[in-house]
């Protein structure tokens, strides 16, 4: 046993290697170990904060479809009324054309009627006339009798 | 080669390869396996270091934060101010003494043989550990660290207050009462430090080299010697770690205490 040397050997090596240790070891592990540690704080946070944004997103777009549904709604209900309204008026439009149609056509009729009444009357007035002057061999004076003509063609 | 006895056998094993060295005599096999399995395990720990990464970490460098946690968490549990200093020194001294012990689990007459024949060393032991001027230039050197760390807490003043003046009062009668007490704290600290590891490993190899001597007696006792030498180098195994760990501990304890105030 011999206590002396060895010690003071070995203690130097001790002191050797904790200051290799201190200088060369542990201040570069523990750098990487706690900016590590930090960065998986760092991304941990980002992922919460991308789960509430994303639950935020998903209520708004929730809200927007919600709101475009009820829009949607709104212009459809809007359509139907309006195509209801549009038939409507095609039909009261319709309807009055007919009735005019009908209205004028019966007025034409009642022309041609009268027309065609007036011309018989004429032709019998005429015809009349052509009669008369045939039985009284004479001629019938038109201004002399006029007054008498008219008479008679009113009475026919 | 000289008659092999029982006696020739323990001497054998327990004598210490000594070398002159600047005037004095050294435990060649001490100092030069200390040193190497120092140099290894801190080379070890660079290799990690040089390419440490932020990002992913490769298989090593995980390995190795695990166990620098693992040592700064200890650490951080006694004394949790700066541990710039308390931290390497802890690490350092777990992982060296862990090595040391761990070179129990070499069969002890295998390696005698491997130094006698190869490196044509007798009387070369494996086990630093084992050897008390390892563990007292530990104990030694972490007893001076305490002194040190003490005088640059309180100041030289403050600590030589303390050293008159605690724990029992500082009343001029009780200076004497106080600074006994005071010496018998600083006294235990490294003799109970270093000769526990001291203690533990030096059994361990006496244990192993009984169980040798058995083995050398017949056929029963080599079956029976080699089965319990395997129960205890597999116990042993918890001794090596254990030990390591307590003597990292009370590093770290020491330390700790030295920057508390009275």
């Amino acid at each position: 046993m011999n206590i002396g040397l060895t010690l003071v050997s070995q203690a130097v090596a001790f002191f050797l290697f904790v200051w290799f240790a201190a200088k060369f070891v542990w201040p570069p592990l523990m750098r990487a170990i706690e900016t590590r540690q930090k960065q998986m704080a760092e991304g941990l946070a980002a992922a919460e904060k991308g789960r509430v944004e994303l639950q935020q997103a998903a209520r708004r777009s929730d809200e927007e479809l919600k709101g475009a549904r009820d829009r949607a709604q709104d212009i459809i209900a809007q359509a139907e009324k309006r195509a209801a309204e549009i038939v409507d008026e095609a039909r009261t439009a319709a309807r009055s054309e007919g009735e005019r149609l009908v209205a004028g056509a019966q007025a034409e009729i009642e022309q041609s009627v009268s027309r065609a009444r007036e011309t018989l009357r004429d032709e019998v007035a005429a015809l009349a006339v052509a009669g008369a002057e045939q039985i009284l061999r004479r001629e019938v004076d038109r201004t002399a009798h006029a007054e008498l003509l008219a008479q008679l063609r009113r009475d026919l | 080669m000289h008659e092999l006895t029982p006696t020739s056998y323990i001497e054998h094993h327990l004598a210490f390869r000594e070398m002159p060295f600047l005037g004095g005599m050294i435990h060649l096999d001490s100092v030069v396996i200390s040193l190497l399995l120092g140099i290894v395990g801190l080379w070890l720990l660079r290799l990690a270091a040089v390419r440490a990464t932020a990002g992913v970490p490769g298989k090593w460098q995980a390995a190795v934060e695990l166990l620098l946690e693992f040592v700064d968490d200890q650490v951080k549990s006694v004394f949790p101010g700066d541990r710039r200093f308390v931290g390497p020194l802890s690490l350092t001294v777990f992982v060296w003494v862990l090595l040391m012990n761990a070179m129990d689990f070499l069969p002890v007459d295998i390696m005698a043989w491997f130094y006698e024949h190869v490196l044509h060393q007798d009387h070369f032991r494996s086990v630093p550990t084992a050897d008390v001027n390892t563990t007292f230039a530990l104990a030694l050197s972490v007893f001076a660290l305490m002194i040190f760390y003490s005088i640059k807490a309180k100041g030289l003043f403050g600590w030589l207050h303390e050293l008159f003046c605690a724990p029992f009062g500082s009343h001029p009668l009780l200076w004497a009462f106080n600074l006994l007490f005071n010496i018998v704290e600083y006294v235990s600290k490294p003799l109970s430090h270093s000769l526990r590891l001291y203690g533990n490993m030096y059994a361990g190899e006496i244990i192993f080299l009984l169980l040798g001597m058995w083995a050398a007696t017949g056929w029963v006792g080599a079956v029976l010697g080699g089965l319990l030498s395997t129960g205890w180098a597999i116990f042993h195994i918890l001794i090596v770690v254990l030990q390591a760990f307590i003597f990292m501990m009370l590093t770290a304890v020491y330390i700790a205490m030295a920057h508390e105030h009275h």
